[in-house]
Parts: C-alpha cells; structure tokens; sequence
C-alpha cells in the first residue's frame, strides 16, 4: 500500500462524493429543479412587463441560487455522520480541512455549478441582453462556491441537531448578504454602462477569503459537533 | 505503547469512569468489560480523541495524544459501531476509499485479495445496499486485512458476525499481535486468540 499525498486524497474525496451524487440523482436534481421553478414563478407574479422583468432580473436569480443552495446543505455532512464515515474522516492522519475541501468542491460541482450553467437559459425568460447575461454568469461563477463554503461551515455546526435544515439556513443566508450584493451589483452596473469589473473583483476577493478560512473553520465545528 | 494514566469520562453531567489507569504494550490484547452503560464506547472514543477526556491523560509512544495528533492517526485503526460504508458504493469502492482516508492508496488487486479472504467472493461489485448485515460488517472489517497501524481499537466488532467469521477475525486478530501490534477491543461474545493471554480491564 503507497501513501497518500494530501492532493490525492482531495481528489479521491471529490470522486467518491460525486460517485455517490451519481447515484442518488434525485438530490442533486431537487435544487435545480427548485431553482428553475423560484425564478419562473416571478415573471408570472409579477406580469409580463419587460421592464420591471429587466430591472429584477439579476435580483431574482441570485436570491433563487441562495435559497436554492441552502436545500441540500444539511445532507453535506448528514450521511457521513448517521453511517460512521465521519468519524473515520476525523482520525484520518492526513489533514481533516482538506477532506472538508474536498466535500465543498463536490458540493458546489453537484448544486452550484448547475445553477450557474441553466442561468443564461433562466435570464432570456427576463429578457436580459446579452452582456448582462455574461455578467451574471461570471458572477455567480465566483459567487456559488462561496455559498458552498459558507454552507459547509452552518451545516457542520448544526449537525445531529433537531431542525438543523431550518436554523442553517438561518445561520447562513445572513452570512451571504456580501455575495448577493456583489453578484446582482455586477449586472446591475453594466445595465447602467458602468464597468462591472469592481464588483467581480470583490466577489473574486470573497471567494478566496473564503477558500482560505472556511475549510478550517468547518474542520474545527465538526470537530466540536461530534463531541 | 499506549499509557492512560487517572483518565476521567462523563457523557454531559453523568460521570462514567474516573481514575482509570492502564498499558498496553506490543503484542498484547485488552478485552475492556463492564455492564451497559459503563462507558466502554465512551472508553473507545476517548482514545481516538472524540471525546475529550474530564481529567487524565492518555499517551502513545511516550507523548501526549493530543500533541501528537495527526501522527498518533496514522498508527490508529478504529471500528466503532458504524460500519462506515456507503450504501451506494459497491464492496471494492468502500474499502478502497475507507484506505484512502486511513492514508493508504489500495490497489484494487489488494482490495479484492482483502475482501475475498473476508468472505465475499463475488460479492465485491454488488451494491453494499444489497448485503446483509453480516456482510456489511465482513466489508468494514475488511479494513483490518489492509491496515498497518500498530494500535487497533476495536468496538463490538463481532456484532451480526456468523461462527465463521468470528473464527476469522480471531486468526487476523493472531496475526496482528504476532506483528507485535496492539489490540484494545469490547465485546459481548467469547473472543480469545491462540497463544495470547486476554488481558481484561473491567469498568465498574
């Protein structure tokens, strides 16, 4: 038996966690198909006014990709808990934040990465010129893996707790206030002729923060929560 | 060398144990007994640093656990209740990613030479799902064919096990400690191994 390096272990926690997305496809296909639904139920609450649609277009599909990247972030740590997988995980000799790393990826690869592909499909039915649309994909590009991030931390936190699904989102959404208003700010300013760029940066800015302390903040919630 | 020294345990404001002292040395098994509820899980789950302990202190190789850290890990195989394999993952997949996270890369010729003497010839491509919960437990124990940590730490590993296997997990456990390793396990059922005196730590 080889020793493992820390690199591919990260991979081999990416694998198994999309081998197992694979095949429980009904969860991953939950929050897309809510999503599509959260965003399309506006242009018929609303009215078809073109205008309006533009204005809260980008609005719209961020909330919807926030709401949406809450639904399956108790189940992120959930199974690995009931069935004994975590405590495997926390006496695995090599670093816990990069097996905690490895199920973020995965975690964004199976509900943020899709969002973030069906948008541009989401933003014609608003009506959103081309540009914007571009926008928003960039935005939610750099924007969702910090949702997944973010996530990871609420839901090792909640973990084994009654109504964990209810008080993550409640310990989260706050947390994701920033992203939001980066995101729907990018689009909202190439509407307005200005240059998104500033706006892009920030989020870009997040993501890396994010990157560098929420893997082990995690580490150490799931650390306390299996006490 | 594992040296616990006046190791206190309480599972909220319940105490469980307090004073506890014990080693153990290479080649040598430790059966630890006590009724329900007595805290031979808690026991366990202190050792792999789970639990944190109220008082006392548990050392391996001289130093303090705690301190230690990832490298005490590394010479740590535990088995708790949890089988802690995935339904929708098949046999061979389990224990190759249950080696991973231990800091192994298995080979899938090691990893089917490993479940084969388990017992689950023809079985290593099924969906775990479908097992029965014997072969489940065969699947999880099958990490101690391709672990080389010295110290084992084993919780009632012989639950939904048949005559068979029982008597297999007896030889493994033989060999373990022939290589001088270190076995500390609880159990309900007769378990001895051949030649090896069962050193017995009785919680009260």
């Amino acid at each position: 038996m080889k020793k493992m390096s820390l690199f591919a272990l990260l991979l081999l926690v990416i694998r198994r966690d999309l081998l197992l997305a694979m095949r429980r496809r009904a969860d991953v296909l939950t929050t897309l198909v809510f999503f599509v639904m959260v965003v399309s139920l506006f242009p018929l609450g609303v009215g078809p006014e073109m205008d309006m649609l533009r204005k809260m277009a980008s609005g719209v599909v961020w909330v919807a990709a926030l709401l949406a990247s809450m639904l399956s972030l108790t189940r992120l740590f959930a199974a690995d808990y009931a069935d004994g997988t975590l405590e495997q995980m926390l006496i695995a000799p090599q670093s816990l934040s990069v097996l905690v790393l490895g199920k973020m990826v995965a975690h964004w690869m199976v509900s943020g990465l899709p969002l973030v592909l069906i948008a541009p499909v989401l933003g014609l039915q608003f009506d959103m010129a081309p540009p914007a649309l571009a926008v928003l994909v960039a935005g939610l590009l750099l924007g969702t893996p910090v949702l997944s991030m973010l996530g990871a931390v609420g839901a090792a936190l909640t973990l084994g707790l009654r109504g964990g699904g209810v008080l993550v989102s409640l310990l989260v959404l706050p947390l994701c206030i920033p992203v939001l208003i980066f995101g729907a700010g990018a689009v909202e300013a190439v509407n307005s002729g200005l240059n998104p760029a500033a706006n892009l940066e920030l989020l870009g800015a997040i993501s890396v923060l994010a990157l560098v302390f929420t893997p082990w903040v995690t580490a150490q919630a799931l650390r306390i929560s299996m006490e | 060398m594992l040296e616990v020294s006046n190791l206190a345990c309480s599972r909220g404001d319940h105490p469980l144990f307090s004073g506890l002292s014990f080693s153990l040395g290479a080649g040598e098994l430790l059966q630890v007994q006590g009724e329900n509820g007595k805290g031979k899980t808690s026991l366990l789950r202190t050792l792999c640093g789970f639990m944190q302990p109220v008082a006392g202190e548990i050392r391996w190789r001289g130093e303090n656990v705690e301190e230690l850290d990832e490298d005490y890990y590394a010479e740590l195989l535990y088995l708790g209740h949890h089988n802690a394999i995935k339904d929708e993952l098949n046999a061979l997949e389990n224990l190759q990613v249950s080696a991973g996270l231990a800091g192994g890369e298995l080979s899938e010729k090691e990893a089917l030479v490993a479940l084969r003497r388990m017992g689950l010839k023809g079985r290593e491509l099924l969906p775990v799902k479908v097992l029965s919960q014997g072969q489940r437990r065969r699947v999880a124990l099958a990490r101690m064919l391709v672990s080389q940590a010295p110290l084992w730490v084993l919780d009632e590993p012989l639950t939904a096990l048949d005559v068979g296997a029982v008597g297999l997990i007896q030889e493994l456990l033989g060999e373990h400690l022939a290589r001088d390793g270190m076995v500390i396990f609880t159990t309900h059922q007769p378990l001895a191994v051949v030649g090896v005196e069962t050193r017995h730590l009785i919680l009260s």
